[in-house]
């Protein structure tokens, strides 16, 4: 019957080497950047290189970069959450009034990460049980769960915690290693999995780049989104442990603004803030990028309010510029 | 070259010596070209004062792209165009409008929460001198208008409190509301009873008696022979033939708008139908569908026709559990089953190919293989962790199998064709290895070549035993592929006719109410 007797073309899997493909990302340009903060750190201040005082450094993210693991996933489906320097608060005031009463270690870890999954599971109801827009929402809870905190605090603070609660934030694995450090590493591989290489990742992509589809596709996707703030919660619990340990005391203004500091680690990794992009990897660089230019202009002495300049610029920047090159690459076409 | 004669000075009577009267739109030549698809390929139209010019043609023939020329929205890579015998080309929508291009589409967006008139000045609203906006013109104007088109719907009243067709006046007073010449009604139609249709025509009398020259574009013949003095005729994106209605049969327009007869272009292979698969008892819908009862059968093919806004759609989403009906019950293959959600109905077997596929059907920046795996994970990945190699293994099966044109299969969808997207989409839900396949609209949008490898491939997936509901709004396909054909219309069944009896007068018939 047919007259047309083409031989089978073949669709190959991938263009490209993986090499190619590798060098071409956000992720490497990423890395060249964080290599020159760092020489140029290294050159403008001696007490730079020093491998406790980088190891000081990381401090400067550790926290934070856990809590961005968990939003990044967040922010590939599309959604936002704000309150998470909020929960720290909630969590560690929890804990606070829990040392009073004598409670041990255990029980204060087992507290904090209870208080944080609680929030991240009421934020999950709101958004995705009755489909509000998750960044009004985490606005609201924000607010709400600091002004319980000072409602318990008011200009007060929490600070008998028991002796061996301190190793979380000031406890090291291996020499200058410490334990807040080994547990970001671990988180970073272990989101890294979770967002790459399962199919939960997989759905959150989908859901991020078209939630229409995801749900005509049989994802169940109230259900991912419920998780997703669940595990932003959990993370904002784990890092109100790290911080209330390494601080040895809780007020309720502790972690003040980190939701976006939180929020440009994201995206200065490469995650798109409109949802569908991204990897874990390019947050880990974006965490010790930003950690490192905290620590060099501390090193310079460059007063805090400038710091939070600085952060605020490179929020806009890193918006703007792959949205501007978008831009000039359409119009040349 | 045939210039002069019709050259006309401003504000001068036209000349009446002349037989037919001066062109006021001259197109010559006009190509549109798409990445991979000529939308138009050299197509010539004319528009004379006081006389309907009909454009027929099929979907996807390339009316749409004229419309989207004429009004400026896009700019046509060859071809001239003339206003008056002069040379014009416009550069953006608004300098369509100035030139007095105005068009009324088949659902133009209009404001529930703004009144008549703040509808219809929208975007062009009479200044008062210190700059305000001229209340006082703009009700007038709204009430001359809704005058003209014989109506006296209020004009400060909000849209929200009004009826369907009273809307549809609101969308052609704001159409009209500008100074036009050439009007542009794009199947006004499409979703109107006969008695709203008379209407309109009686609005059309009346533009044409003010002299202005009107594009009709409708695929219904009884219509275009109603209304219209000359025809244009598009298929693929030529202008196949032209001339005056009253010189030319109805069988000759057919022709040359499907330019082969109906039984080439859907060669329906026979196929033994065999125990009924899907039994659909009384469903209900809040709002948009009512009673509605049928069976499909193994290898059979039944094609849901209807109009716009006949509840056809919502009836295919609610059986793969995207709204939940109010009432009824669902058997497979004997079975009562009961289906909350798109992921039961996958595991039930019963898959959805969406009409919009862009926003219902595809991620669009993702690459190939991950959409077309996506409804298949549980079976590709290993305890929840994702194979890539058993993905894209899974995905070169369905491209091969449905002739899929792309450079590698790790290309994000959004870079194919509209036929090369639908084709993922199919083998997506293929990959599920379902019963029942559900079609909505399987070859909207798509170019003319793609659309026969869909066909082909319907016919297919029905010869090895799928059963297949497939909704067109497009007679041929419908009359060309389906072994039943179910009519709905206002959410209720019009009537379910077996293949032998299928004519199109029948289907139309049915799904408008008209006798």
């Amino acid at each position: 019957m047919s007259d047309v007797a083409e031989s089978k073309r073949v669709i190959p899997d991938r263009l490209g080497t993986k090499t190619s493909r590798i060098l071409a990302s956000w992720e490497v340009l990423l890395f060249g950047v964080a290599v020159l903060i760092f020489v140029f750190n290294s050159l403008a201040s001696p007490y730079f290189l020093n491998a406790w005082n980088l190891s000081d450094a990381t401090f400067n993210f550790t926290e934070k970069g856990m809590i961005a693991f968990a939003m990044a996933l967040l922010v590939i489906a599309g959604e936002i959450d704000l309150s998470v320097a909020a929960i720290i608060a909630l969590a560690s005031t929890a804990m606070g009034a829990a040392a009073q009463m004598g409670v041990g270690t255990a029980g204060l870890v087992g507290i904090g990460i209870g208080v944080g999954l609680a929030c991240g599971a009421f934020n999950g109801l709101l958004v995705s049980g009755l489909r509000l827009p998750s960044i009004v929402v985490t606005i609201g809870t924000m607010s709400l769960f600091r002004g319980i905190s000072y409602i318990v605090l008011g200009d007060q603070a929490y600070g008998k915690y028991p002796a061996d609660f301190a190793f979380f934030g000031q406890g090291y694995v291996v020499w200058v290693f410490s334990f807040e450090f080994a547990l970001f590493i671990a988180l970073a591989i272990a989101f890294a999995i979770l967002l790459h290489a399962t199919n939960f990742g997989r759905q959150v992509f989908v859901i991020g780049n078209n939630e229409f589809a995801a749900r005509f596709s049989g994802i169940p996707v109230e259900r991912v989104k419920f998780i997703l703030f669940l595990l932003t919660g959990l993370m904002s619990g784990v890092a109100a442990v790290c911080l209330t340990s390494r601080l040895g005391s809780t007020r309720p203004s502790i972690a003040q603004g980190w939701e976006l500091e939180v929020v440009t680690m994201v995206v200065l990794g490469g995650i798109s803030i409109l949802g569908g992009a991204g990897t874990i990897a390019g947050v880990v660089i974006a965490a010790f990028v930003m950690g490192l230019v905290t620590f060099g202009l501390g090193l310079l002495n460059v007063p805090g309010i400038v710091m939070s300049i600085f952060v605020g610029l490179l929020l806009i920047v890193t918006i703007a510029v792959p949205i501007i090159a978008r831009r000039v690459r359409e119009m040349s076409r | 070259m045939i210039n002069g004669v019709t050259k006309i000075q401003d504000g001068s009577p036209r000349p009446v010596q002349l037989a037919a009267p001066a062109p006021i739109l001259e197109m010559r030549g006009i190509s549109q070209i798409f990445p991979g698809v000529k939308a138009l390929d050299g197509v010539s139209l004319t528009l004379y004062p006081g006389q309907v010019t009909a454009l027929i043609g099929e979907n996807g023939a390339g009316k749409s792209t004229l419309v989207k020329i004429l009004t400026g929205i896009y700019r046509p890579n060859e071809g001239e165009m003339f206003i008056d015998g002069q040379p014009i080309a416009f550069h953006s929508a608004q300098a369509a409008i100035d030139a007095g291009v105005t068009a009324i589409h088949q659902e133009t967006v209009l404001f529930d929460e703004l009144t008549v008139s703040e509808n219809i000045f929208l975007g062009h609203a009479p200044r008062t001198r210190f700059g305000t906006i001229d209340w006082r013109a703009i009700n007038d104007r709204s009430k001359a208008l809704m005058r003209e088109l014989e109506s006296d719907i209020d004009p400060t009243i909000r849209l929200r409190d009004l009826s369907i067709a009273q809307r549809h006046l609101v969308a052609i007073a704001r159409a009209l509301s500008v100074e036009a010449r050439i009007v542009i009604m794009d199947e006004p139609t499409a979703a109107l009873s006969r008695k709203e249709i008379d209407d309109l025509f009686r609005i059309v009398e009346g533009l044409k008696r003010q002299g202005k020259a009107i594009l009709f574009i409708s695929h219904k013949f009884d219509e275009v022979y109603e209304i219209a003095e000359n025809f244009v005729v598009f298929r693929d994106g030529r202008a196949v033939g032209q001339g005056r209605l009253k010189d030319t049969p109805q069988d000759e327009i057919v022709r040359l708008m499907v330019g082969r007869d109906v039984k080439d272009v859907f060669p329906k292979v026979a196929v033994e139908i065999g125990a009924p698969v899907l039994a659909v008892e009384r469903y209900c819908h809040p709002t948009e569908f009512r009673d509605i009862s049928f069976e499909l059968r193994r290898g059979e093919i039944l094609g849901i026709y209807g109009l716009i806004g006949a509840g056809r759609s919502e009836l295919c989403q609610s059986l793969f559990g995207i709204t939940r009906p109010s009432a009824g019950q669902l058997m497979l293959e004997g079975r009562p089953i009961d289906i909350r959600s798109s992921s039961d109905a996958i595991r039930a077997g019963i898959v959805y190919v969406p009409e919009e596929r862009g926003r219902h059907g595809l991620a669009l920046p993702m690459p190939i293989f991950q959409n077309m795996s996506l409804p298949s994970l549980t079976k590709t990945s290993r305890s929840g962790f994702l194979k890539a190699a058993n993905e894209l293994s899974l995905a070169r099966k369905y491209a091969e199998r449905l002739d899929l044109r792309a450079a590698a299969l790790s290309v994000p969808v959004g870079t194919l064709s509209g036929g090369n997207q639908q084709k993922v989409v199919i083998g997506k839900w293929l990959a599920t290895q379902p019963k029942v396949i559900i079609l909505d609209e399987p070859t909207k949008g798509i170019d003319i070549g793609s659309k026969a490898a869909v066909h082909g491939f319907i016919g297919e997936l029905a010869a090895e035993g799928l059963s297949i509901i497939m909704v067109s709004s497009e007679l041929p396909e419908i009359l060309g592929m389906s072994d039943r054909v179910m009519v709905m219309r206002e959410g209720l069944m019009a009537g379910l006719f077996e293949r032998d009896q299928l004519s199109a007068e029948l289907l139309v018939r049915a799904a408008t109410g008209n006798h």
